[in-house]
């Protein structure tokens, strides 16, 4: 330890304190150097690169979901169109408790209590900003009723939004088909940038098969966002220096179908209480008239959204509303296909217009006791083709089937669009079955031993067995018999018009291959027939063509659903409804022009010639300018 | 009035600036540094104005800080260095005491316990920042420079105790600004270089020891220096978006308050700690380059009147509030660009906050006091 301090020279400390404090001064200045070059390196150097993460932060592309375009019939009238409506829309964000809110919603009845939660979860996944619909309409009590209440529902409100609508309901709606929400697989099948503003796709229908056209282009716009993804607004704050560059969506394609409201109307209602399907097409070019299936179902809901409830009552329904008969349901034609027969044996000399044969009212195989019922017990004697035709006799057409064999009828009704899809533009049509030797070859397990039986081109000629046809495919057929073996593609859509220029495309008409018949005479022949069916004393639908103020040709059918034993009669009054004959009709008209061919299945309906020609004749009057006024 | 008869007629004849410079020494106020801050704080208000979103309350909050920031700077410019010097160990001790008050009984603030509640919160490590290279300074004051042995070892307990108790709190940004502050001042005293050296050796195994005691979020905000792009919007969100905002700032800025990056919320605590970034983006390089040079010049002035300083205790001290305020800059702005890591040091006089403004300006009083008690001759 030092007694005395030691003497300070202070010249000697300043002279080392300036030493240090020009040290500091080199360090201050290196570090101050190293914070600059930074900058420079930041603000110069890199000023692109983070001029782009900048403007990439805070734009974002906001998608603008074209107007779908609308849907109308060939006379103008219209079908789909686009309502403002009041959607019940809650957003996430401003939810102080979302299952309660939920909760009370449904106690409200503005929900059902079994969405709770999966409106919990939508509400959970997107953006806390972004609005989850909770109900696509609401009626004007729900508005008035949610109005006093709004004030307990912090961030639900109702907001004006475009939806679907279908003026006509129930009528039209397999043709039309619904939009309904999109789905998951609906998003993996379309480009999702296109549909990045769009809540609804086309489902069935020619709203799904012309989806493209009637969807439009999604146009989209830059918008300002901070840095939770809210917009703000452009112009405040001057955020907005570079461009902001947007594009308007494109209207989709409106559509012009051929359908003709009337007629379809009145096909609906002559299938009223029923099962079954009619279907209406011009021969001259493959137009679709009228296409029904009853019973239908409000495709409104569909494009409103409906509760699980409400689906599973529509899915499940034995009636099968849902289910698209005309296209997509596969009847056994029946006598249907006398007609055709008839051709394919001349044309092949099978038989002659001048040939006979004696019914008795059965008829057995060489050599076998089974016994071929004709659907006149007594039998039709002596008989020639064309009253075989007009009065539907089963054993002429037994008998001739021999000759024609199973391959050759496969051959004629094949040309003639059976067993094949008629390539209507309506996803998800059956192709029937017209069967084969081939066919059943490969059709059946143990494939070598299964063979064609001589009994089984017996039943195939009055078209029972395998044979299976959709409506769609019978109103084909008859428009092809009355345009004497020329084919035209079925189709629904007859012009598409873009909303903006207003230019229309016309669909141009689809000439199929034909029906290899070349004789006038034949066709001359069969469609006399045809033309007794309806408009003779002996005719099976007399009843219906009789008295007609034109001339029209038909055929009646009428298709086993359930098999009758050996011995047993057929007695309808016994049969439990459901397992009642399918009664069938086909008709064209007028006789010597034809405008408008008609295929008509009634499920269960019994008979064709009592059942299922009036409503033919009910389509055929209407479309012919007969109809009673509506 | 002051002046009269012929002195009246000699202060005419002089320049105008010469009255102002004779006013001003006479309130104890250095006009080149008064000069400096005011401009600092002056830019600081215009950019912190855009960055609370053009929030008036937020603002004027700001401006009367600044005014009760101004009036402490006058108040301690009044008190001569000397009777600083003899009341330093005193002001040391209630520091301290202080500091004990707040690991005992501290509130929770923002986490951690700094604040103490007399009415108005205060935080007690603000005390430290000053008296730390204060009692340093008055330690070697009658001792013959350079400093060595024994001498070193107190004033490295005068350091390490407050250090530690604020680093306890935990606020280890602000416990390693005072340490700096006080080593400051030993290094301006003249420790040996060799001994510097040593105790840089000496860090590596105390950065390790410093590295087990961190908390985790201290020891993440390390590790996110070294890769932000790791977790883009966890710990290193920050200092990506604090870079972009500067970076696309560009030479000339976006312009006053139509910073994307600040207005838009991408940047964080756009008014505090990242200030300087919404400076960058705002104003440009050119803007930024404006306030370092006022720095500089404010730091260069205080250098300049430690070197003049007539005592130990004032020149020390004077050097040590110089070096420290430029570490405050240094490392507010290397963090927010990206250099170092993200230690929660606002910029001084510009971020948006009220302590931490008062003790500089009383730094920069002490400072004032230093250069205008100034006698012509030596003790």
């Amino acid at each position: 330890m030092r007694l005395i301090a030691p003497i300070k020279d202070h010249h000697r400390e300043t002279r080392l304190f300036f030493g240090r404090v020009l040290l500091a001064s080199f360090f201050c200045v290196g570090l101050l150097g190293l914070v600059i070059a930074r900058l420079i390196q930041l603000q110069v150097f890199d000023y692109q690169h983070f001029t782009e993460k900048s403007l990439g932060n805070r734009v974002r592309i906001e998608a603008l979901p074209p107007n779908r375009g609308l849907i109308y019939d060939r006379k103008g009238r219209i079908l789909a169109e686009n309502l403002p409506a009041y959607q019940l829309e809650l957003i996430p964000e401003q939810v102080p408790d979302l299952e309660d809110t939920l909760r009370r919603l449904a106690a409200l009845k503005l929900i059902e209590r079994e969405d709770i939660q999966r409106f919990a979860d939508l509400s959970r996944r997107g953006p806390r900003f972004k609005p989850v619909t909770l109900r696509f309409r609401m009626t004007d009590d729900e508005i008035s009723h949610f109005a006093i209440q709004r004030p307990r529902f912090p961030g639900v409100d109702f907001q004006p939004r475009l939806v679907r609508h279908y003026p006509h309901g129930e009528l039209a709606a397999h043709v039309i088909g619904y939009v309904g929400a999109l789905s998951a697989g609906d998003l993996e099948r379309l480009d999702p940038a296109a549909y990045a503003g769009t809540a609804h796709t086309g489902k069935t229908g020619v709203e799904l098969f012309n989806e493209d056209k009637l969807h439009g282009d999604t146009g989209y716009r830059q918008i300002v966002t901070n840095a939770r993804g809210r917009q703000v607004a452009a112009d405040s704050r001057g955020l907005t220096q570079t461009l902001l560059e947007n594009e308007s969506p494109e209207p989709g394609d409106n559509l012009y179908l051929s359908l003709d409201l009337d007629l379809q109307r009145v096909a609906t209602k002559s299938l009223q209480g029923r099962r079954g399907s009619v279907v209406a097409i011009d021969p001259t070019n493959g137009e679709i008239l009228a296409l029904v299936s009853a019973p239908a179902f409000d495709p409104n809901t569909f494009a409103l959204g409906m509760s699980t409830s409400e689906f599973n009552a529509l899915q499940f329904d034995l009636d099968q509303p849902l289910f698209n008969r005309a296209v997509r349901g596969n009847y056994p034609p029946g006598s249907l296909i006398k007609p055709m027969l008839a051709l394919a044996a001349l044309e092949t000399g099978a038989t002659n217009l001048t040939r006979r044969t004696f019914c008795r009212g059965f008829y057995t195989l060489p050599g076998s006791t089974h016994r071929y019922r004709d659907w006149r017990p007594q039998g039709h004697g002596q008989i020639d083709l064309h009253d075989a035709i007009s009065q539907s006799c089963d054993v002429y057409f037994y008998e001739i089937s021999r000759d024609i064999g199973i391959d050759g009828m496969h051959t004629y009704l094949t040309q003639f669009g059976l067993g094949n899809e008629t390539g209507i533009d309506i996803v998800g049509e059956k192709k029937g079955l017209v069967p084969s030797r081939e066919w059943k070859r490969q059709a059946f397990s143990d494939r070598p031993n299964q063979v064609w039986f001589p009994g089984e081109t017996i039943i195939t000629s009055i078209g029972q067995g395998y044979m299976l046809a959709t409506p769609l495919q019978l109103a084909h057929v008859t428009a092809t018999l009355a345009m004497r073996g020329k084919r035209y593609r079925p189709h629904i859509v007859a012009a598409s018009e873009n909303p903006i220029t207003g230019e229309r495309n016309l669909t141009v008409p689809e000439a199929l291959s034909g029906v290899e018949i070349a004789n006038e005479f034949y066709w001359d022949s069969v469609i006399a027939a045809m033309h007794a069916v309806m408009q003779s004393e002996t005719g099976t639908a007399r009843a219906t063509g009789l008295g007609a103020p034109y001339a029209m040709a038909g055929k009646s059918g009428t298709a086993q659903v359930f098999s009758v034993a050996q011995e047993e009669k057929y007695n309808e009054k016994d049969v439990a409804e459901r397992l009642r004959d399918h009664a069938l009709f086909i008709a064209f008209a007028p006789l010597d022009d034809p405008r408008i061919a008609v295929a008509v299945v009634v499920e269960n309906g019994s008979s064709g010639s009592r059942v299922a020609a009036p409503i033919a004749r009910n389509v055929m009057d209407q479309y012919l300018g007969f109809g009673d006024a509506i | 009035m002051r002046f009269s008869g012929t002195e009246e007629l000699f202060e005419r004849r002089t320049l105008p600036l010469g009255d102002m410079a004779r006013f001003l020494r006479h309130v104890h106020i250095d006009g080149p540094l008064l000069s400096g801050l005011l401009l600092i704080c002056g830019l600081g208000l215009v950019v912190l104005y855009s960055a609370v979103g053009e929030n008036m309350d937020l603002w004027l909050q700001q401006c009367v800080r600044l005014g009760v920031g101004l009036v402490a700077l006058f108040v301690v410019a009044q008190v001569p260095p000397g009777v600083m010097r003899r009341w330093t160990p005193w002001g040391y001790a209630a520091g301290l005491a202080l500091l004990a008050l707040v690991l005992l009984r501290g509130e929770i603030g923002q986490g951690a316990q700094r604040w103490l509640d007399f009415g108005i919160r205060f935080q007690p490590s603000e005390i430290m920042k000053l008296a730390v290279p204060m009692v340093a300074a008055w330690y070697l004051h009658d001792r013959q420079l350079p400093p060595r042995g024994a001498q070193l070892l107190v004033i490295g307990l005068f350091i390490a105790v407050p250090t530690l108790m604020i680093g306890a709190q935990p606020d280890l940004g602000t416990a390693i600004l005072i340490a700096l502050a006080g080593m400051l001042v030993v290094v301006l005293a003249g420790m040996s270089f060799r001994l510097m050296i040593l105790l840089g050796l000496m860090s590596v195994p105390g950065a390790w020891l410093l590295w087990r005691f961190m908390h985790e979020y201290q020891q993440q905000r390390v590790l996110m220096l070294l890769n932000p792009d790791s977790d883009p919007l966890g710990a290193g969100y920050n200092i990506i978006q604090s870079k972009i905002a500067i970076g696309s700032g560009g030479l000339f800025g976006k312009g006053w308050t139509n910073g994307s990056q600040a207005q838009l919320e991408f940047l964080p605590e756009r008014d505090t700690d990242f200030i300087f970034a919404v400076m960058g983006e705002e104003l440009g390089l050119f803007g930024v380059l404006s306030l370092l040079g006022l720095y500089m010049f404010v730091v260069a002035r205080g250098l300049f009147i430690a070197i003049q300083a007539r005592d130990t205790f004032a020149r020390l001290l004077a050097g040590s509030i110089s070096l420290t305020f430029f570490v405050y800059v240094f490392v507010n702005t290397a963090m927010v660009t990206g250099l170092v890591p993200v230690v929660g040091i606002p910029l001084p006089l510009v971020s948006f906050g009220g302590t931490s403004m008062v003790t500089l300006m009383a730094g920069f009083g002490i400072l004032m006091s230093i250069h205008t008690h100034r006698k012509l001759v030596p003790q």
